[in-house]
């Protein structure tokens, strides 16, 4: 039987009913045209579809649409435009379309090929960065353990970072 | 892949959690932080006909210090706990980094991992090295189930169908003893091919007790209890360190599959068993 969730979705509220059995991910992508949430492994494994809920990084393919009732989340389609505060409850939406530092520094390092692992990366080293402002190489490789990349090679991706690290602030690493 | 139609009941209590449990006989599955759970049922390895979400349930959201022990509250996640442990229980915020990546930590239950019995999640293996328990809970009462009792095999449990773990229990180590946790994966956040944890605390230079447990290695987290016994009122010399690791990992019967041979995983445990006493040594009376 289908259930009602409402929740915010990068600052926007928003209203759907669901199955139970629909994930957060088809949430956003099939209700929500929210695309930019890649689904990979669809079992946690991957981190092509890591979101933020209530600004902590989470699989969006291992939670229920209909847990997320009274919650806020974001997307990469929210990353845009927060610049380095961002984000979650209530605020950051993509406004401008400016590019996030993170972003930037993605395209600026080539730490992106095919794109399809960069969203989940993107906001697993959001939340990551807001905790470790200064990470060393080793750590942001340990934190980037649970996203697959399969173009990459990852060096690109930690140059990436760790330059996104510098613009955002963060003494260097 | 997508998960076969279930119910959904969103529990706000406890006590309704037990109920629809009991309503649904064995057709219903506990839904906590679900990153064991969804994956099954995300590859229909698991396809329960009713999903009980004690997510509402807030009166099982709690933390606290009682009796010598941590009591933790079935629905406190592995990153809240990981971050609540780092000043008072060192062992396990150490532990804590190795289970999954930040993503799943902040979903996963503690609970919700012990219950699961991965045998090669970390969890389970240091409970039983604190000598923890569980409080189980049906309709019509509740039982404390110690670690020791609770793991059978591979995923499976004492615990009935009915019952819910309300509760995981940590023992607070002795403040003298020091702690040691290793743990070989084939990337940060696997699955362990092995791992091991260590309590270990010394009265005048003698060992006055050692908890030494395993993951990986068998159906079930495995305590090293052989190595123990041979710590026991010992001088703590190097020599005897290694002698206590290497009858522990002796006395395993680790299974071989497709990233270890069962030989490789006893040496490993034999390496990683000596690793952690030797650092539960070092910071034992408060040396680290």
């Amino acid at each position: 039987m289908k259930r009602p969730v409402r929740l915010t979705v990068n600052g926007r509220s928003v209203e759907r009913t669901v199955e139970p059995r629909t994930s957060l991910a088809d949430l956003l992508r099939e209700d929500l045209d929210l695309t930019g949430t890649h689904v990979g492994c669809e079992h946690g494994v991957c981190g092509a579809c890591t979101v933020l809920l209530d600004d902590e990084p989470i699989r969006a393919c291992l939670m229920l649409a209909v847990q997320t009732d009274g919650r806020s989340v974001t997307t990469i389609e929210g990353l845009a435009g927060a610049g380095s505060g961002l984000a979650g409850a209530g605020s950051g939406m993509a406004g401008d379309g400016e590019l996030h530092p993170l972003q930037q520094a993605f395209r600026d390092k080539h730490g992106l090929q095919c794109g399809f692992c960069t969203p989940g990366i993107l906001l697993t080293a959001h939340a990551y960065l807001r905790e470790h402002p200064a990470p060393s190489p080793e750590e942001i490789r340990e934190m980037l353990a649970g996203n697959l990349c399969r173009c990459t090679g990852y060096h690109f991706i930690v140059e990436a970072i760790a330059a996104a690290a510098r613009t955002m602030g963060g003494a260097p690493s | 892949m997508k998960p076969a139609p279930f119910d959904y009941v969103l529990a706000r209590s406890a006590a309704e959690a037990v109920e629809a449990l009991a309503r649904h006989g064995g057709e219903a599955k506990v839904l906590a932080g679900g990153q064991s759970l969804v994956p099954m049922l995300n590859m229909r390895l698991a396809r329960p006909a009713v999903l009980v979400d004690i997510n509402g349930a807030g009166e099982l959201d709690y933390l606290r210090e009682a009796d010598g022990a941590l009591a933790v509250g079935a629905l406190v996640r592995q990153r809240m706990f990981e971050r609540w442990t780092a000043a008072r229980l060192p062992l396990i915020a150490e532990a804590l980094r190795w289970v999954g990546h930040a993503a799943i930590r902040n979903r996963g239950t503690v609970a919700g991992s012990v219950a699961h019995a991965d045998p090669a999640s970390e969890l389970p293996a240091l409970l039983l090295c604190c000598g923890g328990t569980v409080v189980a809970r049906r309709v019509g009462g509740e039982r404390v189930i110690p670690a020791a009792e609770l793991y059978l095999g591979p995923l499976t449990t004492s615990l009935g169908p009915d019952e819910i773990v309300t509760e995981v229990r940590f023992p607070l180590p002795r403040p003298e003893a020091g702690w040691g946790f290793a743990e070989v994966a084939r990337r940060h956040g696997d699955f362990a091919l092995v791992g091991a944890a260590a309590l270990l605390w010394c009265t005048e230079g003698r060992v006055a007790g050692a908890r030494l447990a395993f993951f990986g290695v068998g159906g079930t987290p495995v305590r090293g209890a052989a190595g123990e016994a041979l710590l026991s009122g010992q001088e703590p010399t190097a020599a005897r360190l290694r002698e206590a690791a290497r009858t522990a990992a002796a006395a395993l019967s680790p299974d071989a599959d497709l990233h270890a041979t069962a030989q490789y995983r006893r040496r490993v445990a034999e390496v990683l068993a000596e690793r952690t006493l030797t650092a539960a040594l070092a910071r034992c009376g408060g040396n680290a």
